[in-house]
């Protein structure tokens, strides 16, 4: 029994306990990897989205959009900047990236690039 | 001229069998695989299908001179030898639109694996396919919600959804049971799910079930804050009995129920489909029986024609195979049948078994499940082979985790994201599968457990029912 490990999961420990769907139990994505998830959306035709929420709020459907979706944006740079530029507008949010299928009307990936603070 | 009446006995041939006979679009069409009995001829029996899973008998009445029996009858139209097997050959038959009820693959398969599969002049029969046409889909109500509304419902996005049955299937008291479900929904999974022979047995009544598990999933998603389901199974003996169920999970608010299509019947299940869609419910879909009728290679019914059924029927998740785990299930065949669960237009092509084109118009698709004797071994080709429209259920690959379920859960969670992390980056997952795994192992003690567990096992057992490639 000793070298069994506790899930050490709860209500009152926020940071290690709440997730945020896709890729949250893996660690944060790199730079590098995040342009690889960019040009991954960017390959599939989709159209790169960006979203913020307070972590309070994170379970709504509808989090805040960053400007509008970048319709046709194929410049992994691009997306990348307005990444950062949404979380430095707000350093204490949850901020994510979608790809939009247009024809299936549904997000084809949705990813959390900035982790907020714990609630 | 009016037709005269004769009595007697004619060839089903000289009516039924009409090899110049031009397909209508809006026909029914399907392939039956024939085996027959020695001395009878191919056209001859071709015929005889389509004449007794149509509008035939064995011999001529006068009450055919009332009809216009041209318009109504079914008819052979081709004859192909199967690649690799000389005891059988494939019919082709047509059925025109007007001889079935509007949105009944009930009365569909009445007629057409009915009375004529005990027919004495075959040894054996087999229905490999049915093209529905458009015009017949469109009676049908499918899913009750389809795979992207899922997806919305539950905010799950690029990639396949994970799940866990919970075992002992039987046995379990409905507190202990929920504490099951609890433990793999914090770990990180998306569902558990009822084994489909629980019901509502004397050690665990449906209702106390139903509440327990639902303050798991309530407790899980405060806990993780994602969003969760368990698949409540409503399948009962009676149609009454299995609405009381369905309405007493849409009122304490679970997002999905589960039925059993086959056992418990395809009247129950489009009528239980159709609560789902009118109600906001998910419907998981399960297969008991199935194997009894389509693992036979001569007879019975394949189950491209069982998923064609269930997704005009209705339901939003459906037992497919894994390829990879304990359970039947040849790779081209299922990747066949799963394009024809998601797919809105799914092309003939016989490498995959697919004797037709099929067209779905807008009705939504269905989700596969892969489920039977997986683990985080066999993550990389299940991510590969099943793409992120799935369902990966890991029931003994979950809850035997040294250290329980919670880690079992996290474990699963961690490796398919990896390998969907991976796969986007332009990797290949089955051939870095064991690289993309060791790493992500290195921040997750649960998946580096898990892998020192099952490293070995594996099923390697040729498939029984495989698909028709020439032998010679």
């Amino acid at each position: 029994m000793s070298d069994m490990q506790d899930y050490n999961s709860s209500l009152g420990d926020a940071a290690q306990s709440r997730k945020f769907e896709t890729f949250s139990y893996l660690p944060p994505l790199s730079t590098e990897s995040t342009r690889a998830q960019i040009q991954y959306i960017v390959d599939k035709g989709w159209n790169p989205s960006i979203e913020h929420t307070e972590p309070e709020n994170a379970i709504s459907n509808y989090w805040y959009m960053w400007k509008l979706p970048l319709f046709g944006e194929s410049d992994v740079d691009a997306v990348l900047a307005e990444l950062e530029a949404c979380h430095k507008a707000h350093p204490d949010n949850h901020v994510r990236l979608l790809g939009l299928d247009n024809f299936a009307q549904c997000a084809g990936a949705s990813m959390v690039i900035y982790r907020g603070t714990a609630v | 001229m009016a037709k005269s009446y004769n009595a007697g006995v004619k060839d089903y041939r000289e009516t039924y069998w009409e090899p110049n006979y031009s397909v209508k679009e809006t026909d029914i069409l399907a392939c039956f695989k024939i085996t027959p009995q020695d001395g009878v001829p191919r056209e001859e029996l071709a015929a005889a299908v389509a004449a007794e899973s149509s509008t035939g008998t064995w011999t001529t009445v006068w009450t055919d001179l009332l009809t216009d029996l041209d318009y109504y009858k079914g008819r052979a139209y081709a004859i192909e030898d199967v690649p690799g097997d000389d005891t059988c050959f494939y019919a082709f038959i047509a059925y025109p639109i007007d001889l079935f009820e509007e949105g009944s693959v009930v009365n569909i398969l009445t007629s057409l694996v009915g009375n004529v599969f005990g027919f004495k002049a075959l040894r054996a029969l087999r229905l490999e396919d049915i093209r529905f046409p458009l015009a017949y889909v469109m009676t049908c109500n499918g899913p009750p919600q389809g795979i992207q509304q899922e997806r919305d419902i539950l905010n799950k996005y690029g990639r396949p959804l994970l799940g866990c049955t919970i075992k002992p299937k039987l046995g379990l008291s409905a507190k202990n049971y929920g504490r099951a479900c609890y433990e793999g929904l914090r770990g990180g999974l998306d569902f558990t799910k009822d084994d489909e022979n629980v019901n509502s047995q004397p050690f665990m009544r449906w209702r106390a079930r139903f509440d327990f598990v639902q303050e798991a999933i309530e407790k899980a998603e405060a806990e993780t804050g994602e969003r969760k389901g368990h698949y409540l199974n409503v399948t009962a003996p009676t149609f009454d009995e299995m609405m009381k169920r369905a309405e007493y999970a849409k009122e304490i608010g679970t997002p999905i129920i589960m039925h059993d299509y086959l056992t418990g019947g395809l009247t129950a299940n489009t009528g239980l489909a159709q609560w789902c869609q009118d109600n906001g419910m998910l419907l998981h879909i399960h297969r008991a029986m199935h194997a009894v009728l389509d693992r036979n290679p001569h007879h019975g019914i394949h189950f491209r024609v069982l998923t064609k059924v269930l997704r005009l029927s209705g339901g939003d998740h459906l037992h497919s195979g894994t390829v990879v785990g304990k359970l039947e299930g040849d790779r081209e065949a299922t990747l066949g049948w799963i394009d024809t669960m998601r797919d809105s237009f799914v092309k003939e092509d016989r490498s995959r078994g697919l004797f037709f084109d099929q067209d779905w118009g807008s009705m939504p698709g269905v989700i596969p499940v892969a489920s039977g004797g997986i683990h985080v071994w066999h993550m990389p080709a299940l991510v590969n082979i099943f793409g992120d429209d799935s369902c990966l259920q890991f029931g003994g690959g979950t809850l035997g985790h040294p250290w329980g379920n919670a880690a079992g859960a996290a474990a699963n969670r961690v490796a398919v994201e990896a390998c969907v992390e991976a796969r986007n980056a332009g990797r290949e997952l089955e051939k870095e599968g064991k690289d993309i795994l060791t790493s992500a192992a290195k921040h997750s003690p649960e998946l580096k457990i898990a892998m020192e567990t099952w490293k070995e096992i594996k099923f390697e057992f040729d498939t029984v029912d495989k698909i028709d490639v020439a032998h010679k």
